[in-house]
């Protein structure tokens, strides 16, 4: 460890409880994305879940927002060190949607609007610990921050929260998604700093 | 740091540029600095093994306190692949916790640690014929110094234009490396002032719009790759336009700085 002279950051220190490692607090809400931002009419939007199911299902725009939606309160963090707290979505548990899917696999891969794609074993999107959403502080999601409809997983680093997301396809072996082929950590566990490739 | 838009999914192997060894961080000795603006400055690092890079990629540097305290940031890489020295360029914002460290403390004979290359997706590759667009907003000007320096080392026939908007002539970043730049051949070189222009000035004097881009950059049929860097309603701005004039979504590449104000 390198000391660095005269340095001596913020008087008041994140509480190391709630920021994980590397991650300094903010208070807006950046953007980024590797692209342009699509925009996607929502009488062509659908969400599938596809791959190794017995059955793809497929809702429309209409179909997805009769399901039930619930508001809820979470802290984000960016690989890119920047974290958010206290951020509040509204959308639909992954545990509504996956409820009638019959599958042996065991990863995720979310694909998105824009050809991005992410990987996640399927366990974490479960037993409300993910979501779809539509909302951002009571207001319809910016296309800016991946509307209309992003995953949200607030546990990994935000990369794995796939903004304009379109779908998940299941899959028996792990597959790496766009980031976590050009260096990034394939899970993505802020706790543990797994920012990059062998993190 | 998320989303590309129409491009291809990635191979499955790992990408040309990503790197397999775990990133340990690298101690680094300030070698010099120079300013750039009165807020901007340039860091020069001498770094023991540093493992080589791309242009556009970045690096995280860290920063410890005396009781422990860590800040980590990402910075552009400016410096190009086969210089002796690793350049990271900082713009100082007043309410930061590194950047006003960085540029106002930082002298040379000291050391930081970093981590690097990061990055594969946000990077130029030589070995590409495609005309290049590169688009500037402020200090996003960065990691294009790298990419215009790495042209010239390889003799690279791409042909590259630059269009760099920047608040006033006092703002400028890279003035007259650019301008050394310009008179290359294949390399072309358009700056805007939004804010404030001397009398004088022969550049252009807006904000960018989807007429000075149409002007400025490749038309879509000739297949360009396009860059864009800097803030984060710039870039949104130039990417909408691009794609506006028929651009593919998935060949124009952006880095957007956050839009945090906490650098």
């Amino acid at each position: 460890m390198v000391l660095s002279r005269g340095f001596r950051g913020r008087s008041t220190r994140p509480d190391p409880g709630r920021v994980p490692p590397g991650q300094y607090l903010t208070t807006d809400f950046p953007v980024l994305s590797a692209g342009p931002t699509p925009r996607v009419d929502r009488d062509q939007w659908t969400f599938s879940v596809r791959g190794e199911v017995d059955e793809p299902i497929t809702w429309t725009w209409q179909q997805f927002r009769d399901l039930p939606s619930e508001t809820f309160t979470v802290d984000i963090h960016c690989v890119t060190k920047w974290s958010k707290l206290d951020t509040t979505w509204t959308g639909v548990s992954l545990d509504t949607l996956l409820d009638e899917v019959e599958t042996a696999a065991e990863y995720a891969l979310a694909f998105s609007d824009g050809g991005y794609t992410t990987n996640l074993p399927l366990d974490d999107l479960l037993d409300g610990q993910a979501w779809l959403v539509h909302e951002y502080e009571h207001e319809p999601l910016h296309p800016e921050h991946g509307g209309p409809i992003r995953l949200l997983v607030p546990h990994l680093y935000f990369w794995k929260s796939a903004k304009w997301v379109r779908g998940i396809e299941l899959h028996a072996n792990d597959e790496p998604g766009f980031w976590e082929t050009y260096g990034y950590h394939n899970y993505g566990d802020p706790w543990k700093e797994q920012r990059y490739n062998g993190d | 740091m998320t989303e590309p838009a129409g491009a291809v999914r990635p191979p499955t192997s790992i990408a040309a540029g990503a790197s397999r060894r775990r990133l340990g961080w690298q101690p680094a000795t300030v070698a010099d600095v120079r300013w750039e603006n009165p807020q901007c400055k340039s860091i020069f690092l001498s770094v023991a093994g540093w493992p080589g890079h791309r242009p556009g990629q970045h690096l995280d540097l860290r920063l410890t306190a005396e009781d422990g305290y860590q800040a980590q940031r990402s910075y552009s890489i400016a410096s190009a692949p086969g210089d002796e020295l690793l350049m990271i360029t900082v713009d100082c914002l007043p309410d930061g916790e590194v950047s006003p460290y960085l540029v106002d403390q930082v002298r040379p004979g000291d050391q930081l640690e970093l981590r690097g290359p990061i990055g594969g997706y946000f990077v130029w590759d030589e070995s590409r014929s495609d005309p290049v667009t590169l688009i500037a907003g402020g200090s996003g000007i960065a990691p294009f110094r790298s990419f215009l320096r790495h042209h010239e080392v390889v003799g690279s026939t791409t042909p590259i234009r630059l269009l760099y908007s920047t608040q006033s002539s006092a703002s400028m970043i890279f003035r007259d490396e650019l301008q050394a730049q310009a008179s290359r051949e294949l390399i072309d070189i358009d700056i805007t002032l939004t804010r404030e222009q001397p009398a004088d000035w022969t550049g252009y004097r807006r904000r960018i719009d989807a007429e000075l881009l149409g002007m400025i950059v490749w038309p879509a049929e000739e297949h360009p790759v396009d860059y864009v860097c800097g803030p984060t309603g710039f870039v949104e701005k130039a990417s909408d336009i691009l794609v506006a004039l028929g651009h593919e979504p998935g060949r124009v590449l952006t880095e957007r700085f956050g839009g945090t104000r906490e650098g």
